[in-house]
Formats: C-alpha cells, structure tokens, sequence
C-alpha cells in the first residue's frame, strides 16, 4: 500500500469502524470470559485512538525513509504486535478475551484492506488510500 | 443514430463506398473539417460516441473502463493496426527475453483486465496452481523476499478473457490512423485507411490516443554506426529481434559488451547467463555502465535508494507511492521545471532486485566471464572478426572525449533507451501541427490532469491521451498496467461530469465485480 498520512487516518478509521466494528459486534458472545460489549466496544476504541494520536503519524514518519514510500502488506499485520501491546496496558480486561478479540479483528481488517476494499472503492488505491477523492480531475 | 448533440444544424449521414483516393490537399491543410467537406472528399462516415486510436493495451483499458460503466459497444470505436490489444506489448516484451513463461516488471494487484486489481494476479496464481507460495511472497515482499510479478502469459490470457467478456471484437477496427481533425459543430473526425487501402472518417465526440511508443530511438553513436555501416547484426539494440545473436554465440564462443543498466540489461543478462550454464555456451561478457551505483546513492537520508554493483535498485518504473501514493500526490502539484526535475530525482537507470540474478552475476564475477565498468562509447568500428569499441571516461562534467580503453568484442547488445521523440510518430506530429496539442516539461504530449490533451477541445468533444506518448505530465506511472488505469479512471471520471458515462461508484462497482467473477458481460446502460 502507499498512504498518505491523510489516508491512513481516513482508512484506519473508516476500516475499524465498519469492519472492526461488525466482527466485534459479531463475536463478542462468542470470546472467552463472556465480556460484554462495552469491553469489546472500549478495546476497540482504545485501538482506534491509539492509532490515530500515535501509531499512524509514527508510521508515516517511518515510510519517509523507504525510498518507495510505501507501506508493505506484511508491516500492516505485524503491527498488531506493538499497537496490541500498547493498548493491552491501558486496558483492564483478561488477556484471554482481548487476545482473541484483537487477533479476529486485526486479521479482519487487514484482509478487507488488503483487496476486497477495492470492489467498493476503486479509487481508493490511487488517492493514497482517501476515500472521499476524486481521480484526475482539474486542468 | 448520433453521438452529437451539436449546435450547428442537422448532421450530414453519408452512405458513399470508401475512397481509396489520397486525402485532398486543402483538406489535410485545414484544421477544421465540416460534415460536408467529408462528404465532398467521398470518404464514408461512420459514428462513434468514443473513439480510441491504437487498439493496445492503453485502449484497452480504457474500453474496459467504459463498457463497465455502462457504454454499449456500438458507441465505442478501436481504431487499430494490432488485432490483440497485447500484440505489441508481447513482441516487445519476447524479443527484450520475457517469452510467456518469464515473469514481468509488475506488481500483482495491476491488473489490467481487472479494474479492481482484486483478485491480483498472486492470488490467481496461488488458486490455479494450488500453492501458497505466491502469497506468502506478497505477504513478506519486499523485506524478506523480492516482489512477485506475474509471468507475461498469464497477464495476457487474462486479457484475452477480458476481451472476450466486453466484446472487445465488436468496437475494433482495423486499419491505420493517419489523422485526426476537429469538427466544425464539435467533436472530432479520424481518418481511417483500412487494409483494403480505402478510407473511412469516424466521426466521435471522444477522442483518445493511445499508441503507445513513438519508435524506436538509438543512441547518436549507434545511429551514426548504422547510417555508415549498414550493419545490424554485430551491433544490436535490445528491444529489436537479435536471437542471431545467442545462435551465434552458441556456435563459436565469444565476446559481448552489454550496453545499459536497466530491466532490460538485467534480461539480456540473464538469457546470456542461463544459455552458458544451461548450454554450456562459452559466452564472455562485458558490461558498460554510463552510470556506476555502488550501493546506497540519493540526495537525503528519506531520498536513498539501494544499489550495488553498477545497477540501482528498484522494484518497478518509479517508486510505488508514485502510482497513488505520496510521491503522486507531490508530482501532481508541479508543473514546469520542478516537474522535470522531480521526474530526474525519481529516475535513472534501474532493475529491480531479483535474488537469482544476483547470485547469477555473483557466480559469474567469482568464475571471471562477467565484468562491468563504467564508461561510454566513443566509436564503434567493424573489423574482420567483431567490432572494436572505444570507451572514454565519464567526468563529473561528463564524459571525457580521451579513449580509456578499447573493447574487442564479437557482438553489441544495446540495452539503452527506447522511445523517441513524439514527432516521429506521423500521426503525433500532426496532431502537435494541426489541432492545437503542445509539450509538457519532458518533451512529450501535454495533458492535463484528467488525460485531456490540452488545447484540443472543441466544442462538446474532448481529446485524451494515456500510455507512455504522456510521459511528463501530473502523474508519472503512465507507460504501465496500473498507470493506464488510472489515466482510463480519470478519463472515465471526468466523462461523468461531463454527462457522457455514468460514473462508476461503490453500487455499480460490485455488482459489475461480480459479473466479472462469473465472466458475465458487462451490464449496459444506466443500471
């Protein structure tokens, strides 16, 4: 992929949102230790505040030393190791529950990202992941 | 049926058989042509809504992109002196040694019989083949393994299908383009000379242009070789058939001075390389360099790019944000001078990094049968038994006009450059002439962010350009799968605010992905 920081931000929440919040929706009776919604529901946004005051402009700042300026597929699922860490310590929930929940959710949302995104918008891979950008465009 | 909704009166219909009489003089002179002047010339008029002249690749996109937004094939003209959309693509590609089974210079998720470029060609690949090493290659590319590319046949049945699907075959026309006029009223006339030598006008209100490379453009010193010499056999370029050259080679051992540093030097490399250990040929190579890289190289610790060896590293034509990324969105907003120079910052020669043709060259290097150098040609003579070449130094100011050293080799192969200046094509160079086109920052056609070649309308009709005769313009990916549609895209795009096509949102999008899948044709019209 090849964000733009706005497009990351754009992506990060428009992705775990609709995605991250229908698989929690979805699974939340299903993790072990029964949590209720609002755990899940708060994990969720621990995740997406996270990634949006720290996470996202850290990885831009990052991207600037690739010579492509590209953010590689496999560096959006490895991720989940120091975004789930982090969130993990501000969060009160058993690790059982929580692991669960963020390996279902992270692998969702990476995987929607990762192609099927592109049946929806097909002009999101070309607006460095903005989805409310037109192509071309102007003189 | 028309495709106009003019200003100027009726439109003139014609029914008169094609002319196989040349174009009369004041007629190509002008630079606006009514329905009348047509008529008088006796040249059949046919309508289109949209035409689109070359019928390669670059059109083929951009018919995709039009028959799944709704376009019925009977409003879409291919003017074309190719019958596959792949042909020319597939001659250039087989004789610069990628034959069907060898994998392209392209990333997975460009896919140009795909607008989705979903599933990409790896996840295809995986399904057909029952393998999951294409995935985890793109899943741990370009860290810990190089990039997946797709091998040339697979991209071409692909579009094979995809041709099949749209109805390719409907819109096609076969002949050659010699120009295009505006129409008095608005719009636009080609003039199309088919293979029977009789001329037809096809009268659009869309034009776009796509015919790919120029021609073939030599270096000075090459050129001047062959203008005194005649010859084409000892001294080749890369991008012409030259097997004589590996039969040759196999016959009696020899020496060969590689020329360049790009993809295309890298191939040649390789089947020079693969013919020695796979057939024991006893090929030496020598290889010239203009430009050295010996590892990192770049103007800022964020502008660095890997190389080693004399070659610069890079996976595909430009950095990969360029196709949609940051760098895209930075070249968007340059315009003249700091265009140019940004193209030069990001440009160069470069191959992508490929571990088998490294530990290729490194066995070569170890065994004494490859050696590179940096330099460049300051003659080539013919001699009874191969070609002598001087090489002179390269300086900073640049290169030194001393001779350093001379190479006695069997062959040449020039593996530099490719694509001439726009004017050698007849049919550019009358369209910079007559209809108003200009120059961008690098020489080539002008267009504008939206593939609009500038100052080419006329009234309601529009003229547009994509593929590699637009390089220099906003955006830098044009001469590749991906960059072609993105230009169809924006193209596409600003038809829709035009009121020609329906624009292509999230609904329409899925419903035609699925039809894809299933390989239904393309729904029509506005639904």
């Amino acid at each position: 992929m090849t964000p733009t920081l706005f497009g990351r931000l754009q992506t990060r929440l428009f992705l775990t949102v609709v995605i991250g919040g229908l698989v929690t929706l979805a699974v939340t009776p299903l993790l072990p230790g029964r949590p209720g919604y609002a755990a899940t529901i708060e994990a969720l946004l621990v995740i997406l505040g996270l990634g949006f005051l720290l996470w996202e402009p850290l990885y831009h700042a990052l991207q600037q030393f690739r010579w492509e300026k590209d953010w590689p597929l496999g560096f959006g699922l490895v991720t989940v190791v120091n975004e789930g860490l982090v969130a993990y310590w501000l969060l009160d929930v058993p690790a059982s529950t929580y692991v669960a929940q963020l390996a279902i959710v992270w692998f969702s949302i990476w995987a929607i990202g990762a192609g099927p995104l592109r049946i929806v918008t097909i002009r999101w891979r070309f607006s460095g992941g903005q989805f409310f950008n037109s192509v071309g465009g102007g003189n | 049926m028309t495709a106009f909704a003019t200003s100027n009166g009726p439109i003139l219909e014609t029914t008169a058989r094609p002319s196989a009489r040349p174009l009369p003089q004041h007629l190509v002179d002008a630079p606006i042509w009514t329905d009348e002047d047509v008529v008088a010339a006796g040249l059949p008029i046919h309508d289109r809504k949209f035409v689109t002249i070359g019928g390669g690749i670059g059109s083929f996109v951009l018919v995709d992109y039009l028959r799944i937004a709704g376009v019925p094939t009977s409003d879409i003209g291919v003017l074309s002196n190719i019958e596959a959309p792949w042909e020319t693509y597939e001659y250039l590609t087989r004789v610069s040694q990628i034959p069907r089974a060898e994998r392209l210079r392209s990333d997975s998720s460009s896919c140009p019989d795909n607008i989705w470029g979903f599933p990409s060609y790896a996840v295809r690949e995986a399904a057909a083949e029952r393998t999951l090493k294409p995935l985890v290659n793109v899943l741990v590319e370009p860290i810990l393994s190089d990039y997946w590319t797709p091998r040339a046949g697979t991209a071409f049945r692909a579009l094979a299908r995809e041709a099949a699907r749209i109805e390719w075959d409907a819109c096609h026309v076969s002949g050659e383009v010699s120009l295009t006029r505006r129409r008095h009223g608005g719009g636009y006339f080609s003039v199309l000379t088919g293979h029977d030598g009789h001329r037809h006008a096809y009268r659009s209100r869309v034009v776009h242009v796509a015919i790919g490379y120029p021609g073939l453009r030599y270096l000075d010193d090459l050129q001047e070789h062959r203008t005194r010499t005649g010859d084409r056999t000892r001294i080749v370029n890369a991008y012409e058939n030259h097997e004589h050259v590996y039969a040759a080679l196999r016959d009696q051992p020899g020496t060969v001075l590689v020329r360049g540093g790009g993809i295309v030097a890298s191939r040649v490399l390789q089947r020079l390389m693969d013919d020695r250990e796979q057939l024991g040929v006893q090929t030496e190579i020598h290889h010239l360099f203009r430009t050295y890289v010996n590892g990192s190289h770049g103007t800022g610790f964020t502008w660095r790019r890997k190389g080693s060896n004399g070659f610069a590293f890079q996976g595909f034509n430009w950095p990969k944000s360029a196709w949609g990324g940051q760098l895209k969105r930075k070249l968007d907003g340059l315009e003249g001078e700091q265009r140019r120079q940004f193209y030069e910052a990001m440009g160069g020669s470069h191959t992508p990094h490929r571990r088998s043709w490294e530990k290729q060259k490194t066995r070569a290097r170890k065994e004494g049968w490859y050696r590179s150098f940096q330099g460049v040609v300051g003659s080539f003579e013919l001699t009874d038994t191969g070609v002598q070449v001087a090489i002179n130094r390269v300086t900073d100011r640049g290169p030194d006009v001393s001779p350093v050293a001379v190479d006695h080799v069997d062959y040449v192969i020039d593996c530099t450059g490719l694509e001439g200046d726009i004017e050698s094509s007849r049919f550019l160079s009358d369209l910079l002439a007559t209809t108003g086109a200009g120059r961008n920052p690098l020489g080539r056609l002008d267009v504008s962010r939206s593939f609009e070649i500038r100052g080419t309308d006329q009234g309601v009709g529009k003229m547009y350009a994509s593929g590699a005769a637009t390089l220099g313009g906003y955006y830098a990916g044009v001469d590749s799968f991906l960059g072609l549609q993105y230009a169809a895209l924006a193209i596409i795009d600003d038809l829709a605010r035009d009121g020609l096509v329906k624009r292509i949102g999230p609904i329409r999008s899925m419903r035609q992905w699925w039809r894809w899948t299933r390989n239904q044709p393309p729904t029509e019209g506005q639904r």
